[in-house]
């Protein structure tokens, strides 16, 4: 995986997720150098079995988890387009993640401060993993004048929308 | 300390509700590792003085649930569930994927102990030291899915509401039992997602009778600290690379077998193992891969393999139906073994299976045997509440496994499993219809048959192994050949999937073990001393065995009826296992294990491997 000069993205495709969930794993690594699902900045969710899907930061257009923050303790990586959190800043007191259409940010689950993707400075290690099971479900492309907002969605309304892809009528049982 | 450990067990008594945890000594962890192993030692030490009077379904049985150092590292996350088996009396180390080992593990766990048993139904919810025994009233009677759904929900409500501003809270992980369990039924499986199974040894009968539903766990902390990362990283790279290369497993997991191991090994039980050839391209994986596969790649935590897949019916008279794979196994014992072969029909019985919560195997071999009887006659319609059981009528068999789980008319014999069925309706009709039971030890056989000699087992491999039927787990010689029980309990003690160390080599897995323990282990060392003494243990509760049953290897060590009958068609037609040469075969092998010549482990044998107790309780047995 080459490392991208410009903003990127990090394009999902859910319904091929297999649920290895090794990009929890690679994120973990690389950000607490220890195998720690809960402090990935990725997440599986599965809410519904066969219906796995990774949870992370969509980086929208208009960033309303930075606007939210009281105490500045997000900002955005102008190399990357990330948002990063500043440790230090963070109070935990959980307003971007009511702020975030998707809710995605979560806390630490030992420090004090909120987990957001913050794309591993250009080159996603959950990416690489996922490539190289050639699954397929995440992929680096140039971040374009796009509605990237859109998958800023809560676990419940993603799973919704794969429940009814994969098992049609029958999803709305399972949920 | 050994490294890749959380360093505690949670012991919960679920009579008294007292919840305590507890640590055990760095020597047992050492030469026990994990998962089945540690669950042998444990129950030896526990109820090895009393263990012929410990009834499998009683209160005094222990259930357990044991992860290994491996678990959560190795590519493949699995847990070991365990106790004395309602099947064969003995310890089975039953391993069932997902993430529930992991979970566990970043809870801070290494296992549950589970002792006594509660007065109404209940779940053990676990988020991190957090422990409570829960009311399950309202999910007791569900079927899998729904089990599935609710505690999901339950458990995400309860995390929300007491961790308000953690974020969105990830599902837990859970065990649970359906229907089957819950009526104590020996077929019955601890199940996972939509359903994996751990299904050999009939452990959901266990916690049913302790009345626990499920078990869910949400651990928040990281997986424990090993020796060395970097070689943990190195070696996991290895593994994947090695496998997303191999297509085979990745592709088809399994299910490329329900053709294939009827057609070309010809070892694929085929109306209760009447025959064991079939060429019904109609049963091919590219039928099952083209018609009814919705998710082609399903996988559990660290997974590589992902040799699942997801399996729905769409249209037609099994619309609806939805499970995993099936696997060969099950496309044998819910397929071909009913004389079926479409899968439609087979996914249709492999999901009301799961969803009833029994075990496809050790059910579809019970039914097959019912259906042979029904063919001879020993069985009539009158005699199955109405139903008529013919080769290929899946509606007719459903029903059957309906009146199972939930111990409806006939189905409360039957529920006790095809042994002890088979040795109530030989009473019944004054027939002896052992010899149409395909099993071993209480056990039901694994889909792979002997008598080609084209498959992998070996004609002594289901007669002498500890864990009786199970075809993951087989005695061969020598016993260090990857196939070995030996090598077996490695994997279900380090706990770990063993479908993704195919194309890697032998001591991968040991340097694995080094890597996150900080512990040398050579295979020989292994072999010859741990791996065999916990070989011991186990043969000596299968042997002291009780309350209701008791195997005498003269008898028991032995190959079902059915093997001894000639291939009827096929490629390998005329085809058995020759007495003489089992009955050398098996001499060698208790030679090499160390057994007497009535297959009891001498006392020479286990004094050297420090088991001398182990020797003064088999004495009555010599």
């Amino acid at each position: 995986m080459t490392t991208k000069k410009e903003p990127i993205w990090v394009a999902r495709d859910f319904s091929k997720c297999s649920g290895c969930r090794k990009c929890e794993i690679a994120c973990s690594l690389f950000h607490e150098n220890r195998i720690w699902p809960e402090a990935s900045r990725i997440r599986v969710f599965m809410l519904v079995p066969g219906l796995e899907f990774p949870h992370f930061c969509a980086q929208c257009e208009d960033y309303p988890c930075v606007e939210a923050c009281q105490v500045e303790a997000l900002s955005i990586d102008s190399k990357t387009g990330a948002v990063l959190v500043d440790e230090e800043k963070c109070t935990g007191c959980g307003q971007c993640i009511d702020a975030c259409p998707g809710r995605v940010p979560h806390m630490h689950p030992t420090e004090n401060h909120i987990l957001i993707c913050d794309l591993c400075g250009g080159d996603p290690q959950c990416v690489k993993v996922c490539q190289e099971g050639k699954w397929n479900v995440l992929k680096t492309v140039s971040k374009k004048n796009y509605a990237y907002k859109l998958y800023a969605r809560t676990p419940e309304e993603i799973t919704r929308d794969l429940a009814v892809k994969m098992y049609g009528e029958l999803g709305e049982e399972f949920l | 300390m050994i490294f890749g450990y959380a360093g505690k067990f949670l012991e919960v008594d679920l009579s008294t509700e007292n919840i305590k945890e507890i640590k055990l000594d760095y020597e047992v962890l050492r030469d026990y590792v994990g998962g089945r192993g540690l669950a042998t030692k444990i129950l030896w030490d526990r109820l090895g003085s009393k263990w012929e009077t410990v009834a499998p379904l009683g209160p005094e049985n222990i259930l357990l649930f044991l992860t290994g150092p491996l678990t959560g590292f190795f590519p493949g996350g699995r847990i070991c569930v365990s106790g004395k088996s309602p099947q064969s009396n003995g310890v089975v180390g039953s391993t069932v994927a997902g993430e529930f080992g992991v979970e566990l593990k970043c809870a801070g766990y290494d296992g549950i102990i589970i002792t006594g048993e509660a007065e109404k139904p209940v779940y053990l919810f676990i988020k991190d030291s957090d422990v409570e025994i829960r009311d399950a009233s309202h999910v007791w009677g569900k079927d899998a899915k729904q089990t599935v759904r609710l505690f999901t929900k339950e458990c995400r409500g309860i995390l929300k509401k007491r961790f308000p501003h953690y974020g969105e809270w990830k599902e837990p992980s859970i065990l649970y039992i359906g229907p089957a369990g819950e009526n104590k039924v020996r077929t019955a499986i601890v199940g996972a997602k939509w359903t994996h199974a751990a299904g050999y040894g009939g452990y959901g009968a266990v916690m049913g009778s302790k009345r626990l539903k499920a078990i869910a766990v949400k651990g928040t902390g990281p997986l424990p600290e090993v020796a060395d990362m970097e070689k943990v990283k190195q070696l996991t790279q290895a593994i994947c690379e090695d496998v997303y290369e191999k297509e085979l497993w990745r592709r088809w997991g399994t299910g490329s077998a329900g053709y294939e191991v009827g057609a070309t090994t010809s070892s694929e039980p085929i109306r209760n193992w009447q025959e064991e050839w079939h060429d019904e391209k109609s049963f091919g994986v590219d039928k099952f891969e083209n018609r009814v596969w919705i998710k082609p790649y399903w996988g559990d935590f660290g997974c590589p393999t992902t040799c699942l897949k997801i399996a729905m019916v769409k249209t037609g008279r099994f619309k609806g139906a939805i499970t995993d794979n099936p696997d060969y196994e099950l496309q044998a014992y819910l397929g071909t073994n009913f004389g079926i072969f479409t899968p439609e029909e087979n996914v249709f019985l492999s999901s009301l299976i799961d969803d009833l919560g029994l075990c496809g195997i050790q059910t579809g071999n019970l039914l097959g045997f019912v259906a042979e009887l029904f063919q001879r006659g020993i069985l009539a319609k009158q005699d199955l509440d109405g139903l008529e059981p013919k080769w290929g009528d899946a509606e007719a068999f459903a029903a059957l496994a309906r009146k199972i789980a939930f111990r409806e008319g006939i189905g409360d014999l039957l529920a006790e499993g095809a042994y002890r069925a088979a040795l109530k309706i030989g009473e019944m009709k004054k027939v002896d219809v052992l010899q149409y039971v395909v099993q071993c030890k209480g056990i039901s056989l694994g889909a792979h048959g002997i008598r080609s000699g084209k498959d992998y087992p070996e004609i002594i491999s289901y007669a002498c192994s500890v864990q009786g039927g199970d075809h993951t787990s087989v005695a061969c010689l020598p016993l260090d050949d990857s196939r070995s029980e030996l090598i077996m309990i490695f994997h279900d003690s380090a706990v770990y999937c063993y479908f993704n160390i195919f194309g890697i080599p032998r001591n991968l897995k040991f340097e694995f073990y080094k890597a996150v323990t900080g512990l040398e282990l050579a295979q020989e060392e292994w072999v010859n001393t741990k791996a065999l003494r916990i070989l011991q243990l186990q043969r000596a509760m299968l042997l002291l065995g009780g309350p209701d049953l008791k195997w005498n290897p003269k008898i028991h060590d032995e190959n079902p009826a059915r093997f001894y009958e000639p291939l009827p068609s096929g490629p390998y037609k005329g085809k058995t296992v020759d007495k003489a040469k089992f009955e050398q075969d098996k001499k060698e092998y208790y030679e090499a294990v160390g057994w007497d010549k009535n297959g009891i482990p001498k006392s020479e044998a286990l004094e050297k491997l420090g088991l001398q107790d182990v020797d003064k309780a088999l004495e009555k047995l010599r």
